[in-house]
């Protein structure tokens, strides 16, 4: 069962266990291996957390340590089957036994609140200085179960999903070295520069959670919340969501790739024109199998999840669209208006206090109109009809 | 420690006999909960099961306090006994200021913690243009409504309520001093102007729902309007209930200058409900 | 002595009935107790049976035995189950058995109250479980889904399961208010004369602050899931932002509760210790006054510290600050029990029954609960730790080892007072050791999980988590078996075996050690006096 971890770079096994048991709670010293602590930190407040991390299990260890050798000590010396004696004191009397007792919360005082508290404040005043000097802003929106990637200053947006393929996670392949660890679009931010993540969220809570910046911070719906990295080194950086989310929380990875300044510009260039051309599309008019093909790609990335790849949801909770009578109700209103309740509506609008987000903010016209087109005559539905992504955008 | 077998209570302290009570009060809250979770999801039996969960409910109270006032009348009770239900009461009493300050945290939370957020998000970034947030408020995307003035009817309340415990204290001194008929009278008082309150109280429902568009759906405001509102009229109705049957026990003739424990405990209960509803009247009909 | 209490019997139940309507009926502290007990040892199978399951899919990468779904319905009512159904009736079951023996007292103050108490929890427990077996017929998506957290919004989106608990969680939370009102009303209203507040038993202190904590919190919860539900069913906004709500209220809610309920499960048993403490070292218990302000002040800092929960919530610098300090500080009153402990053992005469190597056990590995969640309440630190394994590992430190071998140490202690028998001292160091043992093989990984960034409540992880999760599996495995040799032992106790003498230990002193084993029906009848 030895396999690779990409973290280390190197095979851990087992047997390493002990040893580790043996360093355990934070020497210093094994910091070499990550596998027994944090990955390697590539960012300003995680070489800062990892270092206080560090300080405070060295802290606890010789704590851990003091304390259970003087009850050991104890245990050995002072029992029966060695013909102890027991004593009859009951608590300290007298300045001088006082003053021993006193000791140890000094002590500890001075652990909490100086060791381990000072450090700790600093860490906290850097971690919460998300403005000053920020470069540039990258807003974050999580869904269920997706993250969603905006870029305010050149409009570049998209969304990121989980990309290990579903055999791999039945056990009907093997797995990749970074299974469930990888998405198809990953987020690019340039290395050395402070960038101010903003985060929110479309349905409920998740947490955006990459542990070598040593940054998690939640994703709440309705409300923004914010943090910073700045990336140090080139690389790509993996996590997860951290907050259970429903049924796929475990699912919804978070891959970052950190580049050079000159290589992020060309990128978010290119993102630009692939986003002008799929918006151009949105002025043309498509062809039913342009739409059909579209939509079944776009529906096996955006709905799947939910109402799985054969239409037959996962009632009660998902609604099999196979057969839904909102799906095979009326398209638009005579007079090419939004029905309350209809199909469109409720891919545009969902429905409010379900897992059903309104996708209107998240998917663009073309994807629209082509899973509407391609849900109706699907999964044996047979409706027949289509909308175009002129039509949708005119119910935006 | 030594220990030796001096009597300390002048009596034996009275260990009940074993009653088959608690086991359906149980049963019976079993049932209403069952029933109710059955109906909120809109399954057909869901009333059927709370209407017999609530009936158990009844039956088995009105069975044990009719035992509990049985054995006081019998005189199974001492000083001792006595002193463990006002204990009892006492924290009770505590555990349900515990559950006011729930809600009376979540209308101070939201008002001036989320409120102020939501409406004072960075101008760059805000999720919602141009909300402004102050209170009241039904947040950025609820529908608009009228709060409910504190002049009007919730001052008359704030009256009436105040009115019930002076004759509450009253009918108190009635006991105290052996005036069986000012005893009466003031407990009927009492209840009398509870139920009063509560009569005020739907109309104002009412009014809130069909003409201020003030309802449970009004953001936070309306949320907790109605909830703290809600549960205090619950209160007010537990407590003329318990208010009538100790004016019954009165009328009977019940109840000394000495021992009236009932009298006490359901008195503690009306002043709490009365300072919850004080509170009420300044945080959310005056400020 | 006992005989001349039983001459006076002034008590009204002189027709005890028997088979099923006398545990249906009881108002005896002790058959009350004994259900507490009973109910809380097949409560705690149950809870472990659920999260083996969830054990056996961690094993390897991968989707093998469920669906995700289920997956988080099962660490949830684990959760749920272990600490409401567990944990807490088992403390209770302890708290009615023992506060009336040792304070002398002849009962607890509120009989009736008290059958009450115990016979809301198997509803509450089956409402909690009922979903399951509804999802088996069609109706609903099974229990909570949410983890035993119920974080809004997940819980209003979530199915029927949801409201099976809110409604559950109502009624144990009604259970253990009247459980908590009477073991108050006892401890103020029923002490033997002479004996102080101050000298009183800590065990009985221990429970005193407890409830305490108990009646100030859980009304809380129980009115935080009220919005949750009327969120639900109602159109409330209270953890909607649209309508000017807000999901972290909740979590200001919940963990209003939750974090003094993590000292509400391990006061009782703090207060036990020192008792079995000073019996095994035959010695006084040392610091006995500073032990009780020690409740007194966890009781009252485990108030204000909640927020240590969601510290990535994203609060203002000022708050996080705030619950971090405050949270640290809890340290100082933990050391001091931890002082005191130790001081106890300190040249004493020590022996090592079963009782005593759980207390010693309970001791270390409470230690490691402890000195992590020092960590834990840093901030910066917290960032990385939160909602990782290393969490998890907190956890079952303190709720395991600290609770469940708690409770396991007041087993063997007092099992032989409840039963008169002595129960197999062989097969309860073998059920110690390999508790232990098993115990740090299942969590002692996932520490190192957490650390190397392995998040809570997923049913499918990255491969370079495979062999840790492994071996924490087959140690849970291992540490489920043992826990069979716990029940065959106390079922072997209660049947027969050899007869315990009244004081059972050899350095036991208190009350309750000077009543026959088992104590009469009607213990304290007369009263004793404590001379001063
Ligand atoms: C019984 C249960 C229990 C107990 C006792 C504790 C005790 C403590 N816990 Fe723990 N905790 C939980 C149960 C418990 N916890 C649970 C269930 C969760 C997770 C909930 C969830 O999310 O599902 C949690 C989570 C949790 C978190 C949140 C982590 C996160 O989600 O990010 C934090 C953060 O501060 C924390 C801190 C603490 C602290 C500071 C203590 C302190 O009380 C510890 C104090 C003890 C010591 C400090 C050790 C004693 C001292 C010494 C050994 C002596 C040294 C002596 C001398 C110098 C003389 N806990
Ligand atoms: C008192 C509280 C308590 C107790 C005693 C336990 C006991 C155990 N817990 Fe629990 N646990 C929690 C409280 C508790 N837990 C909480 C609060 C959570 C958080 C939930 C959330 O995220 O919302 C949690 C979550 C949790 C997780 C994380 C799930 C996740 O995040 O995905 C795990 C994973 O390993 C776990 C494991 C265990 C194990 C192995 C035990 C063992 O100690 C259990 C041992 C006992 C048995 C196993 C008895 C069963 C025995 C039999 C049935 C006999 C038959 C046996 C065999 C055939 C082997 N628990
Ligand atoms: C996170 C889960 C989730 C995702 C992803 C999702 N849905 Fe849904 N969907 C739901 C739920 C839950 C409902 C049921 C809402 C209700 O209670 O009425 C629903 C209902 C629907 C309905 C109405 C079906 C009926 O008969 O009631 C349609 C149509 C629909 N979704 C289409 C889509 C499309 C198109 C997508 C992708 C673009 C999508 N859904 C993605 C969860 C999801
Ligand atoms: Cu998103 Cu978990
Ligand atoms: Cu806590």
């Amino acid at each position: 069962m030895t396999t690779l971890n990409p973290r280390s770079g190197g095979p851990c096994r087992p047997s390493r266990f002990i040893a580790g048991l043996a360093l355990s709670l934070g020497a210093g010293s094994a910091l070499a291996d990550y596998t027994w602590n944090f990955p390697k930190p590539v960012t300003p407040i995680g070489r800062d957390t990892l270092s206080m991390h560090n300080q405070f299990m060295v802290i606890i260890t010789v704590l851990f340590v003091v304390v259970f050798a003087i009850m050991v000590y104890s245990m050995l010396k002072h029992r029966k089957s060695v013909g102890a004696e027991p004593a009859r004191f009951s608590g300290p009397t007298g300045v001088l036994q006082w003053f021993w007792v006193l000791v140890p919360f000094a002590i500890l005082l001075f652990i909490d609140f100086v060791l381990m508290g000072i450090p700790a404040f600093h860490a906290v005043i850097d971690m919460e200085d998300t403005r000053t000097k920020a470069d540039m802003v990258l807003k974050v929106t999580g869904m269920q179960w997706k993250w969603q990637y905006e870029y305010p200053d050149s409009g570049v947006k998209f969304i990121s999903t989980l990309a290990t393929p579903r055999e791999q996670i039945d056990g009907t392949a093997t797995k990749g070295e970074h299974y469930l660890l990888e998405v198809d679009n990953e987020v690019v931010l340039p290395v050395g520069k402070k960038v101010r993540v903003l985060l929110t969220s479309t349905d409920v809570i998740h947490t955006w959670w990459v542990p070598q910046f040593g940054v998690k911070r939640d994703a709440i719906p309705g409300f923004l919340r914010e943090t910073w990295v700045r990336i140090e080194e080139p690389g790509v950086y993996r996590g997860q969501c951290a907050e259970l989310c429903g049924k796929d929380h475990g699912f919804m990875p978070v891959v970052v790739r950190a580049v050079p300044e000159a290589e992020y510009v060309a990128w978010v260039d290119k993102k630009k024109t692939e986003l002008a051309a799929a918006a151009a599309g949105g002025d043309k008019t498509w062809t039913r199998d342009e739409l059909m093909a579209h939509g079944k790609d776009a529906y096996e990335k955006n709905c799947a999840a939910c109402h799985q790849p054969t239409g037959q949801g996962l009632p009660p909770a998902f609604p099999a669209l196979a057969g839904s009578k909102i799906v095979n109700g009326p398209l638009l209103s005579p007079d090419g208006k939004l029905i309350p309740d209809s199909h469109v509506d409720r891919v545009m609008n969902g429905k409010t206090g379900t897992a059903m987000q309104a996708f209107k903010n998240t998917l663009s016209d073309v994807d629209i109109a082509a899973i509407v087109t391609y849900e109706r005559n699907s999964f044996g539905n047979t409706k027949g009809d289509m909308i175009q992504p002129a039509q949708i955008k005119a119910l935006r | 420690m030594t220990a030796s077998h001096a009597t300390p209570h002048a009596g034996h302290y009275y260990v009940p006999q074993p009653s088959l009570y608690p086991v359906f009060l149980s049963g019976g809250m079993f049932l209403l909960a069952l029933g109710f979770i059955l109906l909120m999801n809109k399954f057909a039996p869901g009333p059927w099961v709370m209407a017999g969960g609530a009936a158990v409910i009844v039956f088995v109270l009105f069975k044990w306090f009719g035992a509990v006032i049985a054995e006081n009348q019998r005189g199974a009770y001492t000083d001792w006994e006595d002193k463990s239900f006002r204990q009892g009461m006492v924290w009770f009493i505590g555990s349900e200021v515990m559950f006011f300050a729930a809600f009376f945290a979540a209308l101070f939370y939201c008002r001036t913690i989320s409120v102020p957020a939501l409406a004072g998000m960075d101008p760059l970034f805000t999720l919602y243009q141009g909300y402004t947030g102050g209170w009241p408020t039904a947040g950025p995307k609820g529908a608009s409504f009228t709060p409910m003035g504190a002049w009007g009817i919730p001052s008359i309340n704030t009256a009436l309520l105040l009115t019930s415990g002076v004759t509450l204290t009253w009918a108190h001194w009635g006991l105290m001093k052996a005036k069986r008929s000012q005893l009466n009278l003031g407990l009927i008082l009492t209840v009398l102007l509870g139920v009063t309150f509560l009569a005020f109280q739907a109309y104002e429902y009412h009014h809130a729902y069909t003409e201020l568009g003030l309802t449970m759906g009004a953001g936070v405001y309306g949320a907790t309007f109605f909830m703290l509102t809600g549960f205090h009229g619950f209160h007010v109705t537990l407590g003329a209930i318990m208010l009538a049957v100790v004016a019954g026990r009165s009328l009977a003739g019940h109840f000394d200058a000495k021992r009236h424990f009932a009298f006490e405990a359901v008195a503690w209960y009306w002043h709490f409900v009365d300072v919850v509803w004080l509170l009420l009247f300044v945080v959310i009909y005056w400020l | 002595m006992n005989t001349a209490a039983h001459t006076l019997d002034h008590h009204g139940d002189h027709a005890q009935p028997s088979g099923i309507l006398r545990w249906l009926t009881t108002t005896n502290h002790k058959d009350i107790g004994t259900m507490y007990m009973t109910f809380s040892l097949l409560m705690f199978f149950v809870g472990g049976a659920m999260i083996l399951a969830v054990r056996a899919e961690l094993f390897q990468p991968g989707l093998q035995l469920m669906k995700p779904e289920f997956f988080n319905q099962l660490i949830g009512v684990h959760a749920l189950v272990m600490i409401f159904a567990a944990l807490m009736p088992a403390a209770t079951g302890f708290a009615n058995w023992m506060i009336p023996l040792m304070i002398g007292a002849p009962d607890m103050a509120l009989p009736r109250l008290n059958n009450w108490g115990f016979w809301l929890l198997p509803p509450a427990a089956f409402l909690l479980t009922l979903p399951f077996i509804l999802a088996l017929f069609g109706i609903g998506d099974g229990a909570v889904a949410t983890g035993w957290t119920l974080y809004a919004p997940l819980s209003v989106q979530g199915g029927i399961g949801v409201d099976f608990a809110i409604f559950s969680i109502h009624i144990l939370g009604i259970s253990s208010i009247m459980g908590s009102i009477n073991i108050i009303a006892t401890i103020l209203n029923m002490r033997a004369p002479g004996m102080t507040l101050m000298k009183m038993p800590l065990f009985c202190w221990g429970w005193l602050v407890t409830a305490v904590l108990l009646i100030i919190t859980l009304p809380v919860l129980a009115g935080g899931v009220t919005m949750l539900l009327t969120d639900r069913h109602f159109g409330t906004h209270f953890f909607d932002a649209a309508g000017g709500g807000d999901p972290i209220l909740f979590q200001h809610l919940f963990w209003f509760f939750g974090h003094p309920e993590v000292y509400i499960l391990l006061l009782p048993v703090w207060g036990l210790m020192p008792h079995v403490l000073s019996t095994f070292t035959r010695k006084p218990i040392y610091g006995h006054t500073a032990q009780v302000w020690s409740f007194i002040a966890i009781g009252v800092l485990g108030l204000i510290v909640w927020g240590h929960h969601f510290l990535t919530a994203g609060m203002p610098v000022p708050a996080l600050l705030y619950f971090m300090y405050s949270t640290m500080s809890i340290s100082l009153p933990l050391a001091v029990l931890f002082f005191c402990w130790i001081a106890t053992m300190w040249r004493g005469a020590m022996s090592f029954e079963t009782p005593m190597l759980f207390a010693v056990g309970f001791i270390v590995l409470f230690g490691i609960a402890g000195l992590t969640g020092l960590v834990l309440a840093d901030v910066a630190a917290d960032a990385q730790y939160h909602h990782s394994y290393f969490v998890v590992a907190h956890f079952h430190y303190a709720l395991f080892t600290g609770g469940i071998m708690g409770v396991m140490t007041g087993v063997y202690y007092w099992l032989p007072k409840w039963t008169g028998h002595m129960y197999n001292e062989r097969l309860g160091k073998l059920h110690f050791w390999l508790t232990v043992i098993s115990f740090n093989l299942t969590f002692m990984p996932q520490f190192f999980l957490g650390l190397a960034g392995m998040p809570r409540r997923i049913p499918d992880y990255a491969l370079q988590f495979a062999e840790f999760n492994a071996i924490s599996t087959v140690g849970a495995f291992i540490l489920g078996l043992s826990q069979l040799l716990f029940a065959y032992n106390i079922w072997r106790c209660v049947k027969g075996g050899e007869k315990a003498s009244d004081a059972v230990w050899e350095g036991t002193s208190g009350l309750e050690w000077q009543l026959s084993s088992p104590p009469p029906h009607h213990s304290w009848d007369i009263q004793p006096v404590i001379k001063a």
